[in-house]
């Protein structure tokens, strides 16, 4: 029977009304395919999608091919975090217990060149992997700026355009970045202390800040708005800007690779709770320096890794994978963070090949 | 094949059946739109969304084994036996598409996590094990399915809802009724299936909706 006998034996509709409620059934089908396209961004080309942003992150200059996106370079260590027991009042975060944990972790600096000499890190970047016997997990990427360059992921990606490399000159537009900073008042904190933050040489005598803010729940369930921070117990050496051209491009994987062989390095893990009107959503504004701060414990580095197989490598260290106890606040940076991160995730595992797992021995490159 | 079931064909899905089928409904669409919408945003909706996704997802699996089990054991009505032999073959296949679907897009999710190193989290400490070793290489093939069968889901979704509105609107054959309890019955009169008509038999399971 064709389809055509079928529906006018269907039919004390006439050809007609057969023809409108065809019509009808094709407007319900392009409307819920139109309202797909639109949840998807594809009718809104502006967005700004985790895509374009982890684009923008790979167009700085350099092969960054199984990498990631940003931070592209580092290196990975392992160690224990030795909780003290103090932040229990705050959180119920099971790796805030007294007791000891293990932890994978990232030393980075904020480039997008995987191979980008290391004179260029003008921020350098500790990630950590904390495990709690149950199976939780807290992750958290911090940098060594007291405050963060931009409060929200559109400046973000415009300050990255910026950075991007111009395809007609094979070079950043010079202008650029100082356009950026001219138009926005908010990073220039940021922009001060890029300018006269002393250099080092390493990454160990850094603090790493979360510079985001998050909330730490009690067993009352009370929320306490806190960032937190990884001070450094060995005070930084600054070294004249001039000079680190000199001591090569992989200065401080030689220093981390000699220091831990000297023995393990710790930081010290401390709370920074919010007073009153600290703000919760705007990492470009530093708390003042009197708020209540506490050590919860002590971060161990015990050895370091080359990250081609080292164990960090296959991480994602998304700031929103929290143990219960630990909530993101309403930075809008978080939830960026973790979109971008997933994107590069999900590009450097499946670039896999392009980045071989070979170990190569300290100042093999070139 | 169970011939007594045959012999038995329901008219409608039974009110268990009719409610699965409606709640999963409502769980699959959210479940797509979800998924298209985090991974194009960046927005502070992403953490919410994604908090929605996995334990919705886990959801919809243990729903759907259920469903499953519950159809085995009911039966299904019979399609009409004056429809296409070319439209009874789509209804029967878009419905094996649509349950292999559900059952292996939830553990696709769950793989790719595994494999993609990330705790499982469906509500505060209540997590998930890994079902799948750390690789990379594994995380990027079973994101890469994860994609193409969401994007499959969907068009199947589409060409179902699209049908189900062709019997509903055109056809007015009582498939839609089947599983909606509402709509137009069979306006040529009783459904008699003809005795021994071999036709019929092959489609009395076929109408997996």
């Amino acid at each position: 029977m064709s389809d055509k006998e079928n529906l006018t034996r269907h039919g004390s509709l006439s050809p007609f009304a057969v023809g409108g409620r065809l019509a009808v059934i094709g407007g319900v089908l392009l409307v819920s395919a139109l309202a797909f396209a639109y949840a998807g961004g594809w009718l809104t080309p502006n967005r700004l999608t985790p895509t374009r942003m982890v684009a923008a992150l790979a167009d700085r200059g350099g092969n960054p091919l199984g990498h990631r996106r940003n931070h592209s370079k580092g290196m990975c260590f392992t160690g224990v975090f030795d909780a003290n027991g103090a932040g229990s009042r705050y959180s119920v975060a099971p790796m805030l217990v007294a007791g000891r944990y293990p932890v994978i972790g990232r030393f980075a600096i904020a480039v997008g060149d995987p191979d980008a000499s290391d004179i260029t890190g003008r921020v350098k970047s500790m990630a950590i992997q904390i495990v709690s016997p149950n199976g939780q997990e807290w992750r958290s990427g911090m940098n060594d700026i007291p405050f963060f360059v931009v409060s929200n992921p559109r400046d973000f990606y415009e300050l990255t355009l910026a950075q991007d490399i111009d395809p007609a000159t094979g070079k950043p537009d010079p202008d650029a970045v100082k356009r950026f900073f001219a138009t926005h008042p908010d990073s220039a904190p940021f922009a001060e202390w890029a300018h006269t933050a002393p250099w080092t040489s390493s990454w160990v005598d850094q603090d790493y800040n979360s510079l985001d803010a998050f909330r730490l729940i009690d067993a009352k369930g009370a929320s306490h708005l806190v960032r937190w921070s990884m001070e450094s117990t060995v005070a930084p050496t600054p070294v004249p800007h001039a000079a680190l051209a000199s001591m090569g491009p992989d200065f401080l994987e030689h220093d981390l690779v000699r220091r831990v062989a000297d023995g393990p390095l710790a930081w010290h893990l401390v709370m920074t709770f919010a007073g009153p009107g600290d703000p919760s959503n705007d990492a470009t504004k530093a708390w003042p320096p009197d708020r209540k701060r506490v050590d919860v414990g002590t971060l161990i580095v015990q050895k370091s890794e080359d990250e081609a197989d080292g164990p960090c490598r296959d991480y994602n260290y998304d700031p929103t994978i929290l143990p219960t106890g630990i909530a993101v606040s309403d930075d809008p940076l978080l939830a960026a963070r973790s979109a971008a991160y997933a994107k590069s995730f999900d590009l450097r595992a499946a670039e896999a090949a392009d980045y071989p797992r070979t170990a190569r021995s300290t100042g093999d490159r070139p | 094949m169970r011939t007594s079931a045959m012999r038995t064909a329901p008219e409608r899905f039974s009110a268990l059946q009719r409610v699965l089928h409606w709640l999963m409904a409502i769980m699959v669409l959210t479940m797509l739109f979800i998924g298209v919408s985090m991974v194009s945003t960046v927005k502070p909706r992403f953490l919410t969304l994604i908090s929605i996704h996995k334990p919705l997802g886990i959801a919809i699996l243990v729903l759907v084994l259920l469903r499953l089990g519950v159809r085995w054991k009911l039966g299904a009505p019979s399609l009409p036996d004056d429809l296409p032999p070319a439209q009874a073959i789509a209804a029967k296949l878009s419905h094996i598409v649509l349950y292999a679907l559900l059952i292996a897009m939830p553990l696709i999710g769950w793989g790719m996590l595994s494999a993609g190193g990330y705790p499982i989290v469906l509500y505060g400490p209540l997590h998930l094990p890994h079902i799948l070793p750390h690789n990379d290489k594994l995380h990027a093939i079973l994101l890469a399915m994860h994609i193409a069968l969401a994007y499959l889901f969907f068009a199947t979704i589409l060409l179902h809802v699209g049908a189900a509105l062709f019997h509903a609107l055109v056809r007015r054959d009582g498939v839609f009724r089947a599983m909606a309890g509402i709509g137009p019955r069979y306006q040529c009169g009783l459904r008699v299936k003809p005795e021994g008509l071999d036709f019929g038999n092959t489609m009395d399971r076929s109408n997996l909706t």
